[in-house]
């Protein structure tokens, strides 16, 4: 040891070494994370234990589970006779029965393709949104769509004819991907309607024509915005789309019917239920509510006086009502104050409300987002020229929407499972319509817990792949790495 | 005073001439009830480096703020390179894209590359091609000596080297004005030289400028003209001998004895 003078000069330099074996790796880590302190020991063994005694008793029913059986009574003797007579354990058997029925409600079995694959495409759809159209993941995640489709589809015993058409129809998006995976985008334009056709079926023409609509709305928008602005412009083009779809299209559509009368079975609302009915509230409503939901949000904060108004009245009043509320409104009310003999669809309806519902604690959601951007930044785009919508869609929204991901996830999270509330309406969700249906079939009275966890770890499922997406986009827009 | 300032500089192309760039009369600013900007006339030739400074509140940020319209005025007119600055969105957009604007806090776009920071405005803007926007980028940013750095994010650079960006991005544009509100304020002491060379350089090529600066070094070697504002309005103005050496008012004495006198 070198001694402490005034004056100290080292001669010889100090290599590294390793930190003491306490200090380091799995040793430092029980230490650190679950024996720092006595009462931490103590807290560590009695959580062991818990762990312990729960596991004990959930894993052995959970795995004893009996697949085969034709009713709760017999899922007893078979568990009677192999464990013995007090033991439990589940009865997976009532959902090898009806999960068909947990998925699809009451979907015409022979058509059980048509949801399934149009599933499968709501992927295919995503992809160059979710992942910004990097080749290999969109290839990847197109390709593994296809072969679990595949999968599926062999799986439900669909007919070879529409086991082809989709092989070919994936082999073909997988290529695009490869090929172009940007190009994927006019996929995910048009997938609206051809998950719409899928689904409900009837003329292809219905779809085809309201897509129309959206490309008179585009081109109107696009050809009077430079001269009348972009809100005016947007307002004309929007009057101009409404005029077609009300009282143009279907003449033109049922024109191009009996001249081409191409289509599918149709399926009506009410043979909807199960998670294919959550899907397509939920998909629908998420994908709706975010764009309205960022308007809703550059409305509260503009300038103009009687926007501004509409915009917080709107959200105020929104946020205060319960979504039970607008549920009736949407199966009850709503018909009061259409016009005589619209027969406006009731899944339509309950979209149309939980999208503005969700809407609204969107736009509260990207307000924080806007509200954490520096005024700096407003200012550096308006000093560059940019106009108002040049600023807010290169400038302010990539900023404030990446702030407000975790809250945007966790609006959707939210959202996708108050989709079971439609059981209230009389619509069959996974939750209480079909379970209740399944539970009050004579052969499996009594069966509780299996078709909760079942539709539960479904939900789970779900909500935790979007959040670990969300998670995944914080990281791969961060910026402020060094 | 700073000690920056230690090159020779190249007076050759500075020359003012009687073309009127920006020309201010009568013009007042409220916040609310608080008069801000008062009765402010003012003429800036074609060439001319003004450096504006004043106590801290005296209303100069806000002046040239003014000018590109980040701020509204209330009464009298201010008249950019011809255009007359009213609630006319199309003249704002106009005046915007000729004047360039550094902020005090850079205000980069931290979700942008350096280079897309540059590219943005042009393409957007004034509807360059994307590679011929690059090009030019390329070419400020090796002006302001980055252009190595084009391909990171702001949050990876140094206060200095993000205050050379932000003047790149303003040239980009091509303007014929340069505002620079307080470019040096949040800098460390080592950065202020890299960014005050770059605005020297500016000021050598000819550039009109209009400087919000404490940077009396700055202002001495570069400046033609010195305008002291206090309490919103102009109390003294000179060239930047004469100010330094004899001023008039005695706000101005004690001003500059304030930050000049240790």
């Amino acid at each position: 040891m070198e001694t402490a003078t005034p004056i100290f000069v080292r001669n010889e330099m100090l290599g590294p070494k390793e930190p003491p074996t306490s200090q380091r790796g799995v040793v430092k880590w029980f230490r650190e994370n679950l024996f720092s302190t006595p009462l931490n020991s103590i807290l560590t063994v009695i959580g062991v234990a818990f762990v312990y005694l729960v596991l004990k008793t959930v894993v052995p029913w959970v795995w004893n589970g009996v697949w085969t059986a034709s009713s709760l009574s017999e899922c007893r003797q078979i568990i009677a006779e192999t464990l013995g007579p007090d033991s439990h354990a589940a009865c997976w058997a009532m959902i090898a029965e009806r999960w068909k029925q947990f998925i699809y409600g009451f979907y015409p079995m022979d058509s059980y393709w048509r949801p399934t694959l149009a599933f499968a495409l709501m992927f295919v759809a995503l992809a160059p949104v979710l992942y910004f159209g990097i080749r290999h993941i969109n290839v990847r995640m197109v390709g593994a769509v296809g072969v679990l489709l595949m999968i599926a589809l062999w799986g439900l015993g669909t007919d070879g004819a529409h086991i082809g058409l989709a092989l070919v129809l994936m082999a073909a998006l997988t290529a695009v991907a490869w090929v172009a995976p940007k190009k994927l985008v006019w996929l995910t334009l048009l997938y609206p309607a051809i998950g719409f056709f899928l689904l409900w079926g009837g003329s292809v023409w219905g779809p085809v024509g309201a897509l129309l609509g959206f490309v008179i709305l585009a081109f109107v928008w696009l050809g009077l915005q430079r001269q009348v602005g972009v809100v005016v412009a947007g307002g004309i083009a929007l009057i101009t789309a409404a005029v077609w779809w009300l009282s143009v299209q279907t003449h033109v559509t049922g024109a191009l019917h009996a001249a081409m009368p191409i289509g599918l079975p149709p399926v009506r609302s009410d043979q909807f239920g199960g998670f294919l009915l959550a899907f397509v509230i939920g998909v629908t409503a998420i994908a709706a509510s975010l764009p309205i939901g960022i308007l809703l949000a550059l409305g509260r904060r503009s300038d103009m006086f009687l926007i501004k108004t509409m915009s917080v009245g709107f959200i105020e009043f929104v946020r205060g009502v319960p979504l039970i509320t607008m549920l009736f409104v949407a199966s009850l009310l709503l018909q009061y104050f259409l016009p005589p003999q619209t027969n406006f669809d009731l899944i339509l309806r309950v979209i149309i409300l939980v999208t503005l519902f969700s809407a609204a604690y969107i736009a509260e959601v990207i307000r924080g987002g806007l509200a954490a951007l520096p005024r700096g930044q407003y200012e550096a785009a308006d000093a560059l020229g940019l106009d108002y919508w040049q600023a807010q869609r290169l400038i302010i929204m990539p900023q404030a929407l990446k702030i407000s991901i975790p809250g945007i996830v966790s609006s959707f999270i939210g959202l996708f499972k108050d989709t079971t509330l439609v059981a209230l309406v009389g619509l069959a969700d996974p939750l209480q319509g079909i379970t209740k249906i399944a539970r009050a079939d004579i052969n499996w009275k009594g069966i509780y817990w299996e078709p909760y966890l079942f539709v539960g770890l479904i939900f789970f499922a779900c909500c935790f792949s979007m959040s670990r997406y969300s998670m995944y986009l914080e990281r791969k827009l961060k910026r402020d790495h060094r | 005073m700073s000690e920056a300032i230690t090159r020779q500089i190249d007076r050759s192309h500075m020359q003012v001439s009687d073309e009127v760039a920006i020309q201010i009369t009568s013009m007042n600013k409220w916040y609310g009830a608080f008069h801000v900007l008062r009765d402010i006339n003012m003429t800036v030739n074609r060439g001319e480096r003004i450096v504006i400074c004043g106590p801290s509140g005296s209303g100069k940020s806000t002046l040239i703020r003014c000018i590109n319209r980040l701020e509204e005025h209330q009464s009298g007119k201010i008249v950019v390179d011809g255009t007359e600055l009213t609630s006319d969105l199309k003249n704002i957009d106009k005046v915007r894209s000729e004047v360039g604007m550094v902020f005090q806090h850079f205000n980069l776009f931290p979700h942008l590359t350096i280079l897309e920071n540059c590219t943005l405005a042009p393409i957007w803007v004034r509807k360059t091609p994307k590679r011929e926007a690059e090009e030019v980028a390329m070419h400020f940013l090796s002006k302001v000596k980055i252009p190595e750095q084009a391909h990171k994010y702001p949050g990876q650079l140094s206060g200095g080297q993000q205050q050379r960006v932000a003047i790149a991005r303003s040239l980009c544009m091509k303007p014929r004005i340069m505002l620079f509100d307080e470019p040096t304020s949040a800098l460390d002491p080592e950065m202020i030289k890299e960014v005050l060379d770059t605005m020297i350089e500016l000021a050598e090529e000819g550039m009109t400028m209009l400087c919000v600066t404490h940077e009396m070094g700055f202002a001495q070697a570069v400046a033609n003209r010195v305008i002291f504002m206090d309490q919103g309005q102009i109390v003294e103005q000179n060239e930047p001998k004469e100010f330094f050496n004899n001023p008039q008012s005695d706000r101005t004495k004690l001003f500059l004895s304030q930050i000049l006198g240790h």
